[in-house]
Order: structure tokens, then sequence, then C-alpha cells
């Protein structure tokens, strides 16, 4: 059922998850006969005839418990009062779900209930939206004969460990719910209920504090928690909200439907939204609490302007800052020639912001120097998809996995990047799944509560082709192709080229065993399980792109699915995980040099020719810089002028000191966002940015789902981000209107032939749409491919290994490779400025105890890490995660210089920078590096200039 | 535009067609691939580069730039 305050986001709690099956059964309740599906609970079928049966420890996101015997009825033929949420239905089954003796128990029940619990209604943080107080209403309860003198928790200690929400055990009535959240819903299993009897109390672990647990401060718990015991702290701090929006979280690709919870224009909570169709009602850390950074004070919310980066800022209206900007533009291509300027959107923009850029960049600089920061995280699966199966992007919905019954995860950690995902796909592997892990390190789903890999392939980082290739040969030698798929679907030639060339003897397991350093016949048996499997799907993320080889890896993940049948339905697919939320967006719209919306090449003169007539401007055939080009060319001289949306290429692009070198270079960079960010240290122009909070659009996730984003407060800086780009082309001799961003989605709709039927309209009506969505398939395609692939015929590409040529030394003896962790997300600009860095403080380097002793290094000592490209220093932390001769690192402080030592290595088709692999010698040192040192003192002077700025005169 | 970084891309691009069956579309496949993908000034920088002598360059891309020169040559503005 829909919402039904109006609000949206909350709807109906039925009290059981609903079942499926075939088999339908007639049923009375209460005079009321109605058809459910057979498994259903008394409950829910009760709820579904609009008759709500009290409950507490009945939710419908988790199974029935049938503990707090609140929800009996009466079922005539039968003896007794069984509890409705744990009976299912029975042919031509008459339930009362009213009758007096019911209600002499529940007030019994109620009233035990009530005997140990805090009667500060009026003064408790759930007043409004309390499941107990309801109940007590409910049922009628008048007194509590038993008095509050006896032995009681009312005393109990708060746990106020966790930064984001409060345990107060006083208010505990031992549901459970917490408990089972945590495993069925999230699947951490941190929660117990300890001790029996009166002496049961949630603890998280054994006895710890929430902080200090395995919590992963998803949410869950809080969620289902009936009472005030487990709250959020903005909720206590604030009370209840008064109105609810629903919008999708700003974070990882799986792109959450969420229900911001306002006051006024104040956001009080963010709750998961039950009905949306990625997240089901789930949530991690970084959506559910990690929202604060919006109303950060470092916020910088007026337009500034300098000439030289060594100069004070300015700050200045909107007007003078775009005219400064685009004069400076003019000026640089009056004297470089029109190629010399360009534009970078980014992944934590929408749609329509990301469409808008490009198309200022196109139609109003002339050029196609327009990249997304996609570039360097899946720019590879846009290419290797599209050259295989016809189409960049993903073949599945989420949901698809819970079909599936062998999982193979490529270089991806989905219960830290993706973790709403990775508690779906934790949840599929408990009902049996089988687990394939390809990864250097051993991630937590090779091994985590009730979740064992079947195979982890630890790799050695840079032999992904390598693996792939050893495990096509085992396919094709060993028979286990699907040859019906294969001839029917696919082009044969391409084919019997690729069957021959995996078959080679040096594509063997045992052949490649020296370079990958997985033994052969664990390579055989994960082939084999691959292969056998019913139903198989791939998972990869950016372990998989980040590589000199990273599109070679996508192609050949692609051919196995193809050579094993493995595409067109439920259960199967090559599934990219997104690293941010909207990089299947802002690729879909057109923010790459060489393509228009729509992936369509800008050399194709039919195309071109819509896009030239719609926008009335003649636009340039060949394609402009990507993000590496960019900065190869200011230092060439050649290219003197970008304008950045949301991106903070200085901390997160490889080989720091080019990338700086590049900035330096730069005659006027313009940097819109939210914060100061490391790149905004370089420009000459600040465009205060909008949050997600602040604005209207949709993102669009890596299902290829498009979700609305929904303005929940004005922009603090006074526009969208989409009215700062409408205002610069303007100034820049082309004027684009529009009146909101539902306009701009109706262009992309009149344009992109796989979102020609793609409106507002029919979001809010849907919820979300996966595109394509047009005459074909007018309510969005779930399954990609079904029929036929994209293309016509899948094609098969020859996937020869090419080891990088960033191979150990004497100099270099050890292999670094980086990655993410929860409790961040990307640069940290936002997730820093919130109490997830409490979790997280710092970078820290991961080494292997044997790397660890021959260094002499002790866990936390400070430990330089020397590349070819640079240096740095982090504390170290022994790991057993880590495999010897492989050391690991993230990148989400700006200080901790990870990306000095990565190079400018990439992959060949797309130049994603090769982050993942990475030469380096580790030593003990005693304080930081000359480059931290160095930047340390930059940074400092850029915020002293911002200290100074001189502020807008009043009008 | 650094000729090293773009005689190093422009290998790795080599490498993955070379292993083609057919050497003849291998070349043509690495020519489109720089022609589709690479902004003009990459491109003229890489010509320049061939008919200097094409050192560092692997055969078959010197080939492909040599033998499909008129596709990737950019057109005069």
């Amino acid at each position: 059922m829909a919402c039904q305050c109006g609000g949206g986001g909350c709807s109906t709690d039925y009290g059981t998850p609903a079942r499926v099956s075939e088999q339908l059964v007639e049923v009375e309740v209460d005079g009321i006969t109605l058809t459910v599906p057979a498994g259903t609970s008394v409950m829910r079928a009760a709820a579904e005839a609009g008759v709500q049966i009290p409950k507490l420890c009945a939710t419908d996101s988790l199974e029935p418990f049938g503990s707090c015997r609140l929800c009996l009825v009466e079922i005539e033929g039968r003896r007794g009062y069984p509890a409705s949420c744990t009976t299912l239905v029975d042919k031509g089954m008459k339930v009362h779900t009213q009758t007096p003796k019911l209600a002499e128990i529940r007030r019994g029940v109620m009233e035990l209930y009530i005997s140990d619990h805090p009667l500060d209604c009026l003064t408790c943080s759930a007043n409004g939206n309390c499941e107990l107080q309801d109940m007590a209403g409910v049922v009628g309860l008048r007194e509590v004969r038993y008095g509050f003198d006896g032995e009681n928790h009312l005393k109990s200690e708060k746990d106020t460990s966790n930064p984001y929400f409060s345990y107060d055990p006083s208010k505990c009535i031992v549901c459970n719910r917490c408990v089972r959240a945590c495993e069925e819903t999230q699947g951490t299993f941190a929660l117990t209920i300890d001790g029996r009897g009166f002496e049961s109390r949630v603890s998280p672990g054994q006895n710890e504090a929430f902080f200090d647990s395995e919590c992963v401060s998803c949410g869950a718990c809080v969620q289902a928690c009936p009472t005030a015991t487990l709250m959020e702290k903005t909720v206590i701090a604030h009370g209840q909200p008064d109105h609810r929006v629903v919008t999708t979280c700003a974070y990882c690709g799986v792109g959450c439907s969420f229900v911001a919870e306002m006051k006024g224009d104040q956001v009080i909570n963010m709750v998961p939204n039950k009905d949306g169709q990625a997240n089901h009602g789930h949530s991690c850390v970084k959506g559910r609490f990690a929202w604060g950074y919006a109303s950060h004070p470092d916020r910088v919310t007026k337009p500034m302007i300098r000439d030289r980066i060594s100069d004070a800022w300015r700050e200045v209206s909107w007007e003078e800052a775009i005219q400064f900007a685009a004069e400076r533009f003019k000026g640089i291509q009056a004297k470089y020639g029109k190629d010399a300027i360009g534009g970078i959107v980014s992944s934590r923009c929408t749609n329509e912001e990301d469409f808008l850029v490009q198309k200022l960049v196109r139609a109003a600089f002339g050029n196609n120097n327009v990249d997304t920061c996609a570039r360097v995280c899946h720019s590879p699966t846009g290419y290797g998809l599209k050259q295989t199966l016809g189409e960049s992007a993903g073949t599945q919905t989420f949901d698809s996995v819970m079909q599936a019954d062998v999982i193979m995860v490529i270089g991806a950690n989905p219960t830290d990047g993706h973790p709403v995902f990775g508690s779906q796909m934790k949840r599929r592997l408990r009902e049996g799944a089988k687990l394939i892990v390809v990864d250097p390190r051993a991630i937590d789903l090779v091994k985590s509560p009730h979740i064992r890999a079947d195979h982890h392939l630890k790799l050695r980082p840079g032999t992904n082709v390598a693996i792939a290739n050893a495990l096509s040969h085992v396919i094709v030698t060993e028979g286990l192709v699907d040859d019906a798929f294969v001839a029917e679907r696919c082009e044969t030639q391409a084919f019997i080229d690729w069957k021959n060339f995996v078959s080679e003897p040096r594509n063997s397991p045992e052949a490649l065993e020296a370079a990958t350093g997985v033994p052969a016949a664990e390579v055989r048996a994960a082939a084999r399980l691959y292969a056998s499997a019913d139903n198989a799907a791939i998972y990869y993320g950016l372990g998989v792109t980040e590589h000199s080889q990273g599109s070679t890896m996508v192609m050949a993940i692609a051919n196995l699915a193809m050579a094993t049948g493995n595409i067109g339905r439920l259960g199967v697919g090559v599934n990219p995980l997104r690293g941010q939320n909207n990089v299947q967006g802002s690729c879909d719209m057109g923010s790459f040099p060489h393509e228009l919306p729509g992936y369509r090449h800008v050399s194709d003169d039919v195309v071109r020719g819509e896009f030239e007539q719609a926008w009335g401007v003649t636009l340039e055939k060949e394609p402009g810089l990507r993000i590496p080009n960019m900065f190869d060319a200011a230092l060439d001289g050649s290219y003197k002028g970008l304008y950045c949306q949301g991106e903070d290429i200085v901390q997160s692009d490889p080989n720091t000191q080019h990338v700086i070198a590049a900035m330096e270079q730069m005659e006027c960079v313009v940097v819109q966002d939210l914060f100061l960010n490391e790149t905004a240290k370089y420009a000459h122009v600040f465009l205060p940015g909008a949050s997600f909070l602040e604005k209207d659009g949709t993102f669009t996730n890596a299902e290829r789902r498009i979700s609305r984003v929904r303005k929940v407060m004005e922009p603090l800086g006074g526009y969208g981000d989409w009215e700062a780009t409408m205002m610069l082309a303007k100034a820049m001799g082309y004027d684009m209107h529009y009146d909101n961003p539902s306009q701009i989605m109706d262009e992309i709709a009149r344009l992109v032939p796989t979102f020609h039927g793609v409106s507002y309209d029919k979001l809010d009506r849907q919820g979300s749409i996966q595109w394509p969505c047009n005459e074909e398939a007018p309510d969005g395609t779930p399954i990609m491919h079904t029929e036929q692939f994209v293309r016509g015929k899948g094609k098969f590409f020859v996937t020869q290994y090419v080891p990088t040529d960033e191979k150990i030394t004497p100099k270099f003896p050890l292999l670094l490779t980086t990655g993410r962790i929860l409790a961040h997300y990307n640069v940290g600009a936002q997730t820093r400025r919130t109490s997830n860095s409490a979790w997280h403080p710092e970078d820290i380097l991961e080494i292997h105890p044997h790397d660890a002793e021959e260094r002499g290094i002790k866990d936390g000592d400070w430990v330089g890490i020397q590349s070819r490209a640079g240096d740095t220093v982090l504390h170290a932390q022994i790991s057993t995660r880590m495999q010897p001769g492989v050391v690991y690192t993230t990148f989400h402080h700006p200080f901790s210089g990870a990306n000095v030592i990565t190079t400018d290595n990439s992959d060949w088709a797309t130049n994603c920078p090769e982050y993942k692999v990475t030469a380096v010698q580790v030593v003990k040192v005693s304080q930081p590096s000359e480059w931290q040192q160095r930047y340390r003192q930059f940074s400092d002077r850029q915020d002293d200039l911002m200290k100074q700025r001189e502020p807008i005169k009043a009008q | 535009m650094h000729i090293e970084n773009l005689v190093k891309m422009a290998n790795q691009i080599g490498q993955f067609f070379e292993a083609e069956p057919d050497k003849d579309q291998a070349v043509k496949d690495i020519a489109s691939h720089l022609k589709r993908f690479w902004d003009p000034r990459m491109r003229t920088a890489i010509i320049a580069h061939v008919e200097q002598g094409g050192e560092g360059l692997m055969e078959i891309v010197a080939t492909a730039v040599r033998s499909q020169r008129e596709l990737l040559q950019p057109a005069q503005k």
C-alpha cells in the first residue's frame, strides 16, 4: 500500500513479510472474506483486510517471532488463543480479532509491560511515535495493579557511545526486533539478548558499548525499535518531524530511497524508505546518519573570485562571479584557441546538472572537453560493456541477486562500498547461494557471520585478466560452455576466435599460477562452480576497472557471462557496482568527451545533427580531452581554463604532484562545490554548490534506476547548481533557459532514445524507472538483453593478459592497492564533516605481519610509503586481511597523500587510472613526508586567504 | 603533449588489439580507437612522432598511424 499521509515514504505495517505463492487461500477475518497467498500469516491477512491486530514484536520487515503475546486471536474450531503473527492462514479459516477474552488478555499483557517501563511519555523522545504507547491506548490500559516498587529496569544506564543514536535499556521491552533487524536486515549479527528471563537485555557483542562493538550503525535496529530504547540523537534533540519528503541518498551507487523527516526546513532525521525499490527500507551509516555535512559551518555560501591563487578571496555577487569567469574563459579562448577550456562534472551531481554542464561545454564553449569523475572509476565499464553487449550499463536489478545460485564478486567490497546491497547479497548467501570472491584482500564477505566464500581467489594485484582467462580456459576445455546460448545469441566468428585463444595452454590456470598466485586447482573449482550453476551472477567494482587492463577485464567478464549463458534473465548477469550515486547517470548524460547523451559518438553526423537542431548551434565532431589528458594538455600549455562542478580532482586523481603542476598552469579554474575543497585551493572563482537536500533532480543508480532527488530546503548559496550553469552559459553568449529541472529532463527525454518515456510525472507515479524507458518499454527495463543483445549479437573479445608496468623491483618490492571503507565516501569532503570520522579519523596503511616484521614495523608506527611518483607517511596497521607483498590504504583524507603515491598509469582504452596497483617500498619513519609538510603549509596559507576574504559589499 | 606518455598509451592500445587473429583488422582497430578517443592534439602529436621515426612505438601501432594517417589527421579548422 502506498503512503497514506500525503508526505510519501510511509506505508502500512502488515506485521509480517509478504509471501509469494501460486496457491491462494480464502479466509474470513472479523466477517470480512479475502484471498491471500498460501503461507501468509493471519496478522498480515487481517491487515490486508484493513483490520489492525495489536502487536509489538511483529513488523513486516522481519520474520515473525511470536514473543509479545499481544497479537493473539481466536480462530473458530481451534483451541486457545494463537499468536496471529506465527499462525498461517488455512482454507476456510474464520478469525476473530476482537473478543472480550482477547481484550482481557491483551490488557493483562500490556499491564505487565508497563509495570517495568518508565511513565515519562510526555518527556520521552518517542512521544508521538511510540508503538508501546499506541498499544497501551489500543488495548485500553487504565491501571497497573502491580505497582512500581518491585524489581525493575528503570534505572538502567544509557549507552550513548554511538554518535548517532542512544540505547536506553530502561525502555526496552525485549521484543527482539533490533536483534532480528541486525541479523535479517543487515546481516551483521552484532546484537544479541544477553541473560535470561528478567535479566534479558539487548547487548551489542558481549556486553560492549555500541561504539566498541561490531555494530556498523546501519540504523536497522533503531528503525525496528518500537519504543525510545534505540533512538536517533537528532530526534532526541529536536523532537518529532512535522512533514516528510521522499528523496534519494547522495552517497554510493545503490541509490537508496530515503524519507527526509523535516521540521520546517530543518532535517530532523533521514529514514530509509520502505517503498524504496533499490533498498526496500534498509540503509547504511552514511545515508542514514551522515548528512550533517549539509549544514556544516565549513559550507561556502557566497560566490568568490581572485586574480591569482596567491591572492585572498573576494566575496562578490553571483552576477560578478559569473561575469568574471565568462570573461576569463573568453579571453583564454581568444588567446589559446577554443579548445583551451573545458568542464568536469561529477557523479555527485544530478542527471539534469550533468546534462547542462556537457551542454554548456558543447554549445557555449564550442568543444567536447567535458569529462566526469566516472573517468577515474567506471569508464572501462562503459567501454567494455558497450563493445561486448551493446550497452554501457549493468544488466540486472539488485533484487535479481535473490535468484542467483552462484555469486562471483570480483574486485568489489559490497559490505563497505555498497552496504545496503551487500546486506541483500548476504541474505541470499545465508539462503544457500554459493560464493566466489576474486580479490587480493580477505574482504568481509570471505568470512563473516554465517557467510563463507566457497572459493577465495586471492590473486596478486594486476592479474585480473589472467584469472579471467584461466577461468575461461577451464570452461572451454572442460566442455562447460552453454553452446545453445552462444549459437543463438552471439557472433559466431568472434566466439571461435575467443574459444581458440582461451584454449591455448598459456591461458591454463596452471600456466598462469605463477603470475596470479592463485592455486590452479582453486581456479578450476571456481570455474566449474560458476559455469555449472543454474543462475550465476557476477558483481564487480573498481578492483576490476582501475587497472591498466580495466576495459579488458570488463570484456573478459562479459565473455564469461555469455559463454555460460548467464545473461538476459533474473539471477544472472554482469553487475558493475558503481562507486558514487550518479556514476551511471553522469555517463548516460553524455559527460564524456567522445559521447553525446545516450552513448552516441560525437562523430555520428545524424545524432550530432539532432542535437545541433535542438540547441541551435554547430557542434564539434572531434572528441575532446579526458581528465588525465586535460592535465597533460595544461602542462603542454594548450589547456588553460576549467569549470569543475562537484568534483575534487586534486585529492581524488592519481599522481597528485602531476595534477597540482597542471592546476598551477591554469589561468582560470572555476570550482562549484559545497566546501573549499583541495581543488578550490587552486581556483580563481568559487561558486557555492547546493547539497542534495537543496535541489530537485534525479540520480541513476547502478541498476539503471532513475530516482527523484527532492528539494527539502532552499540552496544555502541562493541557486541550484543547474541555475549557475545556465547563468555561465548565458554569460558565455549561449542562452539556455529552464524554469526547473523537470524541463531539463523533458529535453533529455526528447533527445535520448533510452529516455523517451521518462518524465517527472512518471517518476512520481512509479517511484523510480529503470532505463531504457521508451515506446518499447513504457514502464522501464529491469533486466536487459532478454531476447537479444542491445548490439544484436553478443560479441566475444580476445582478452590477452598484459602485465602492468607497475612491477615490483628491489627498490619497490611491495604492491599498494587502494580502496574505501564503510564510514567514508570518496574524498571524504562530506563524511569527514560528520561523526563518521569517529570510526575512521585518518587513512592508515594495512600491511601483512610478515612484511611488517621484515621492516621492524609495529602496529601504529608511522611508515613512509614511496613509489616512483612520490612518497607519503601514514600510520601502519598490521592485518592478516592482506597477503604478503601487498599493502592497502584509503584516500578519504587530503593530507594522507594516498594519491601522491599512485601513478599516471591508466587503462589502455579509457585512461581510467590504475589506482589498484602501485609498486612501493614501506619503511618506518618518524615524521610526515616532505610533500605532506609542503602541502600542509600550502593548505594553511589557502585557509588564511579564505579567512582574509573581503566580504561582499552591502547592496 | 608529452610524447612519452602518448607513446605508452598508444602501445597499450596496440597490446590489446595485437591479440586479434586478423592482423589487418587489428591495425584498423588501433587507428579507429585513436580516432574515436583521442583529442586532435594528441593524434597530431603521435602522427608527428611517427613521422620522426616513431621511437618506442610498437610496430603495429606505427603501422596503424602510418596507414591510417588520413583518418587520424584532424580536420583543418
